[in-house]
């Protein structure tokens, strides 16, 4: 069963095509990595996958949801974050988490967002305003938005961008942890190659709008010869090295 | 709603902006009446009545208005619709809940000069009676039905269609007779006047305040005015709103 199906996906602007026929799917339960460069079309697939996007042609289904016919019904089972999104700077972290949980419609509000500060480590900051929060804290605040209503799908654009080592490894153990917990589909847009090794059981290569290839990172490897998914990454982007064997 | 609310709960600038001008208006007119009955007797009365009557239903309009595009602009301004626009909301709910903000706004906003005008200038507003009830509705539904425009801009065209939320009504105002009758008005602008609520609801003000009768022929027409506003308004924000998810405005927006 797949949570997510895209199919001949194409998003045309003016005469530059920013997605161009995508299609791919994401198992339930599965991690699945969007990688490619800057313009590769990553943002342009999730923003139509989130419904603030109209494709120009092709099909998205969500948790068996027509975005293009029932996208509200699909959005209220998925969440997003990304950290070139912000929350409300003057609210506290709590007033904004009970914002989102209103918005969700999630049921006992207070013991949600007590049980997300405890796994987040938000306690001790769920008074101060979200506009004075570190890098990491915001991100932190971030992930807990996201998780606020249990998604089955969520969506991470950049999830660990600006993060240092250490506050990264965090985010990545507890996605890894959420994800096993819950069965949650996660689909990850990132330009950080360890963790999309680390996270990612299928990932999903996109070049000027295309996909142009696609496997697990080890059937990746495999494929380009390469021991880092970063050089596969080179290989794509600079048109370095086709894949040895189809 | 419960967003604003709490933004406004902490922040005291916001809270006074709300009544500042509603007062700042009250004080300049006030005087002015104040000075015209001291040098013109018994006659400037009535003038004075409905000058600060008009200015008091002005504000009506003109807060409904804000309320809502300003609420809809701290969202954009807090870098925040990405989140609201991914979310369940619907469409028609958020602009619900604008209206709520709109409604808390505008009486938050009018209520200081409405206590103002009675307290130093001796005019009650509430001395209209019961018809002050459909007087503010008709005046906040245009408000509303102006701000929906305003949005369907700032989403189609973002910031830079900021500054209509908070100069677009006030190009209304000289079509809309608040301080004089339309028959002042030049002939050929009366029917463009005649098409806006809120000139009905304000030559209703002045039939109530100068002749003691309710014009209810006015009131209807600006009910039936308003539904055609509201109406186009939606229709505008619908297609704006479907016009920014094609053209990808609502990724960018702010910017």
């Amino acid at each position: 069963m797949n949570a997510i199906e895209v199919d001949n996906l194409t998003k045309r602007y003016g005469d530059v095509l920013a997605v161009d026929t995508v299609s791919f799917t994401a198992p339930t339960g599965a991690t699945v990595g969007l990688l490619g460069g800057n313009g590769a079309g990553k943002t342009t697939t999730i923003a139509m996958l989130l419904g603030l996007l109209v494709p120009t042609s092709g099909r998205i289904t969500v948790l068996g949801h027509d975005i293009a016919k029932d996208r509200f019904n699909a959005l209220a089972r998925m969440n997003f974050s990304s950290p070139y999104i912000a929350l409300p700077a003057r609210l506290t972290v709590k007033e904004n988490m009970r914002v989102y949980a209103h918005l969700y419609n999630v049921p006992r509000v207070d013991q949600r967002i007590a049980a997300l500060a405890r796994e987040l480590d938000l306690a001790a900051i769920l008074d101060r305003p979200a506009g004075q929060l570190s890098a990491g804290q915001k991100t932190r605040v971030a992930l807990a938005k996201a998780l606020i209503n249990r998604p089955e799908v969520l969506l991470l654009d950049e999830p660990t961008a600006s993060l240092d080592p250490d506050t990264g490894d965090l985010v990545r153990t507890w996605l890894e942890r959420y994800r096993a917990d819950s069965g949650c589909t996660i689909l990850l847009a990132s330009h950080n190659m360890a963790e999309v090794e680390r996270l990612c059981t299928d990932v999903v290569m996109l070049k000027k709008g295309q996909v142009v290839d696609r496997g697990s990172p080890d059937e990746l490897l495999t494929r380009y010869g390469r021991h880092d998914l970063e050089d596969v990454f080179l290989d794509i982007a600079r048109d370095r090295r086709q894949a040895v064997a189809a | 709603m419960y967003r604003h609310l709490a933004l406004y709960r902490r922040s005291w600038p916001r809270m006074l902006e709300l009544g500042y001008w509603p007062v700042l208006n009250m004080c300049i007119w006030g005087v002015t009446s104040s000075f015209l009955r001291a040098r013109m007797g018994n006659s400037a009365v009535m003038a004075g009545a409905t000058l600060l009557g008009g200015v008091l239903l002005w504000e009506v309009t003109l807060r409904s208005q804000m309320g809502m595009s300003i609420s809809f602009l701290e969202e954009m301004w807090s870098r925040n619709l990405g989140h609201v626009f991914v979310s369940p909301l619907r469409p028609f709910e958020m602009v619900l809940a604008l209206v709520g903000m709109s409604i808390i706004r505008m009486l938050l906003g009018t209520m200081p000069a409405i206590l103002l005008a009675w307290a130093f200038y001796a005019f009650n507003l509430f001395a209209l009676g019961p018809v002050l009830v459909l007087f503010f509705m008709n005046l906040m539904i245009m408000g509303w039905a102006v701000a929906l425009g305003v949005v369907s801009l700032v989403l189609r065209h973002g910031s830079g269609a900021e500054p209509l939320a908070w100069g677009l009504l006030f190009g209304l105002a000289p079509f809309s007779a608040v301080f004089y009758p339309v028959s002042v008005l030049p002939a050929f602008i009366r029917p463009f006047s005649y098409a806006l609520p809120t000139t009905h609801v304000f030559e209703g003000m002045r039939a109530a305040l100068l002749q003691g009768v309710i014009r209810w022929d006015h009131l209807a027409a600006a009910f039936a005015l308003n539904m055609v506003w509201l109406a186009a308004a939606a229709l505008l924000f619908a297609r704006q709103f479907h016009a920014a998810r094609v053209s990808g405005a609502l990724i960018s927006i702010g910017e």
